[in-house]
């Protein structure tokens, strides 16, 4: 393999890199980017993301192709590409069961980040862009949604837009300037279609951010100490581009299942009924990755003078919005649950916490689906806003590992071979 | 240990997002055994034609399935001569021609499934109101009793409500114009039984019971909806032999190159 950059054998290469960089970029962020050695498998879902976007983007390029963002003609455009298009149904069922999977890698991603402190000192700029990234995926995923033009299309377009309304005051003018008019129709769509195909590439961006903030200080590990010296890191080629890409393989046997066996799963069967402003739905539910929001939403009552509907848009976006704060809320110093007694069982509340409100979020607001709603939206805020900050003061640490290499290595501190010349595996 | 807390993880959401429970006061649907279920599924060619005979000779009469062109119908087996004999026995409205004058013509393979109503007012106008659904995607939109079934479950649900009209029990208020289906959610329908058995003379001589009769239009129903199914079904399982290989290489060498890691 050649060794790219100014030392590189290739003379074209060694005059691009003298006055564009890029093989010197490459060689610094791809090839000996040192990672610490310890990373488990919960740290591939930050690479499966990045491709999942990747996906996202260029499946839905084709669609767009074939796609006619117009009230009349959006739900028959969609099944002709179902049917008459070349592949349409496979990049169809890519991109719809690809926002589903998209959130699952994104969840696991930032719950990992939240069991083993990432968000702490010095990464707290790299956790509020992540936290940036899924707002935006979540108006992505939210409009883009809406485009198939089916009955839940129509309706959750109606119910969310609709959530402005509860501002006072300005709120219904919110509402129509949303619109485009006086209720959800062609020039939601169109609008809706144009904003769907911006904000991936401004996530790109945002992206963009969240790797240079993350290769900054590089890689938080499980232990959640920093790396002390050459004997804690290994370069990122070839040991993790050969883990993530292990990672990617399993990943995509399961999203193949789906896409290929059963790609309506995950979706609204409602949705293959084309969108009826004069008939509503029996229920209105969202997409599954939005239920835990939808439950907050639903759940809160009316809070002093706060309305109901507006103390539940508060809270909704506060679910996310306390994400933001929370590098300053978590007063521990010690990053990984690993060494936090009383945090690594929390932490599986919260888990619990999120799982019960979708369930909850998925069914009418009746009988104890109320008040399961309530405690469990009146937990997640408890967690964040009480639990993190006492926890932090009077938790006791277990003793942190001297070293990584120490505490994962039987030698103990053995610098790696591979350390010093990342290219020359067999 | 981790990797099983992974798949636990997964299997969570992807149960969360699979199981909004709804309410229904019908009847369970049956289960039956399709062609088309399973990961080597296929359509029954010869039930799917029988079925789209039972469209033709019945349900096209109020329904429409305007996502589905004559020319389609090879997918179920039929020749080209065939289907050019089918759509040549429609008559289409086509137009303006040259005078600037609509006119009637002999249906083409390119054709859509001509409706049996002009729009929507014309139809409540002649069936007391109610609006027979178009049937292109009826399948797919029925299947909320088991999202995860897929395909089946909306077959199940179409097969079980054309079986399912029986007299109203007793003490039981009908609205006008209603009819009662065990089936349907809420009972009352507002379609008639459409089907009762030898409402068709089968042309493979199949004997038309109304279960019979059910099975088939279902079958041909489900093809409707998802036409792609056999391809899309044909194309994932090279996709994951494919991805099993690649991955299980992928592991290997991922083990080679961190053997002096551990």
């Amino acid at each position: 393999m050649n060794a790219p950059g100014n030392q590189s054998q290739s003379k074209i290469v060694r005059w691009i890199d003298h006055r564009l960089p890029v093989f010197t970029f490459m060689q610094h962020e791809l090839y000996d980017y040192p990672t610490p050695r310890n990373l488990s498998y919960w740290w591939n879902f930050g690479s499966l993301s990045g491709i999942m976007l990747v996906i996202m983007i260029v499946t839905g390029i084709f669609l767009a192709m074939q796609y006619t963002p117009n009230a009349t003609m959006a739900f028959d455009s969609v099944e002709r590409i179902m049917r008459d298009v070349n592949f349409g149904w496979l990049m169809r069922y890519i991109h719809m069961n690809g926002a589903s999977f998209f959130f699952i890698v994104v969840y696991i991603h930032l719950f990992r980040g939240l069991y083993y402190g990432s968000y702490k000192e010095p990464r707290e700029l790299l956790w509020m862009l992540g936290v940036i990234i899924l707002l935006l995926m979540m108006a992505t995923a939210f409009m883009g949604y809406v485009l198939p033009w089916g009955q839940m299309s129509f309706w959750g377009a109606t119910v969310i837009t609709n959530l402005f309304s509860a501002l006072p005051v300005i709120g219904p003018k919110i509402v129509a300037w949303l619109w485009g008019g006086f209720a959800v129709g062609n020039p939601t769509l169109n609008r809706f279609f144009s904003l769907h195909y911006l904000l991936p590439f401004v996530i790109v961006g945002v992206v963009g951010l969240h790797l240079i903030a993350l290769h900054q200080h590089g890689s938080n590990n499980p232990l959640g100490i920093d790396r002390k010296g050459p004997q804690d890191s290994i370069p990122f080629h070839p040991y993790y581009t050969i883990k993530d890409m292990f990672g990617l393989g399993v990943f995509l046997i399961i999203y193949a299942i789906f896409v290929f066996y059963m790609p309506n799963a995950l979706g609204d069967t409602q949705n293959y009924v084309q969108a009826n402003p004069l008939q509503t739905p029996p229920e209105i539910v969202p997409e599954w990755y939005f239920l835990p929001f939808y439950a907050i939403l639903r759940s809160v009552p009316d809070i002093l003078f706060i309305p109901a509907k507006l103390a539940g848009v508060l809270c909704l976006f506060g679910a996310i919005g306390v994400l933001f704060f929370l590098p300053w809320l978590d007063t521990s110093r010690v990053r990984s649950a690993r060494f936090r007694p009383v945090y690594k069982w929390v932490f599986w509340l919260l888990v619990i916490d999120v799982l019960v409100l979708g369930y909850v979020g998925a069914n009418r607001p009746e009988g104890w689906f109320i008040v399961a709603g309530r405690v469990a939206t009146l937990y997640y805020f408890i967690h964040f806003i009480v639990l993190f900050p006492v926890i932090g003061w009077l938790e006791r640490p277990l003793p942190l590992p001297t070293s990584i290499s120490a505490a994962v290595t039987r030698k103990g501190g053995a610098r790696l071979a591979g350390a010093s010349t990342p290219m020359e595996k067999p | 240990m981790s990797k099983l807390v992974l798949w636990l993880a997964c299997a969570a959401l992807l149960a969360l997002g699979a199981a909004p429970a709804r309410a229904q006061e019908a009847q369970p649907i049956p289960k039956n055994s399709w062609s088309f279920s399973g990961p080597f599924g296929t359509f029954d060619r010869a039930a799917a034609q029988r079925g789209f005979q039972v469209y033709e000779e019945v349900c096209s009469h109020c329904h429409s399935m305007n996502l589905l062109h004559y020319g389609d119908l090879v997918g179920i087996g039929y020749t080209e001569e065939e289907v050019k004999a089918i759509a040549a026995s429609k008559q289409v409205t086509d137009g303006p021609n040259d005078q600037g004058e609509m006119y009637q013509r002999p249906g083409r393979p390119s054709d859509a499934f001509v409706p049996p109503f002009p729009n929507e007012k014309a139809a409540r106008a002649a069936l007391n109101g109610a609006l027979p659904p178009d049937l292109s995607l009826i399948i797919k939109a029925r299947a909320d009793s088991s999202p995860i079934k897929g395909l089946s479950g909306g077959a199940d649900y179409v097969d079980a409500l054309l079986q399912g009209f029986k007299e109203p029990p007793a003490g039981f208020k009908m609205s006008a114009n209603m009819n009662y289906n065990i089936y349907f959610p809420g009972n009352q329908i507002a379609m008639p039984q459409p089907l009762a058995g030898d409402d068709v003379k089968y042309a493979d001589g199949t004997k038309a019971t109304l279960p019979q009769e059910a099975h088939d239009v279902a079958t041909f129903l489900t093809w409707a909806s998802e036409p792609t199914m056999e391809e899309r079904k044909f194309t994932g399982a090279k996709v994951l032999i494919f991805l099993l290989v690649m991955t299980g290489i992928l592991y290997a060498a991922k083990r080679q190159i961190w053997a002096d890691v551990h």
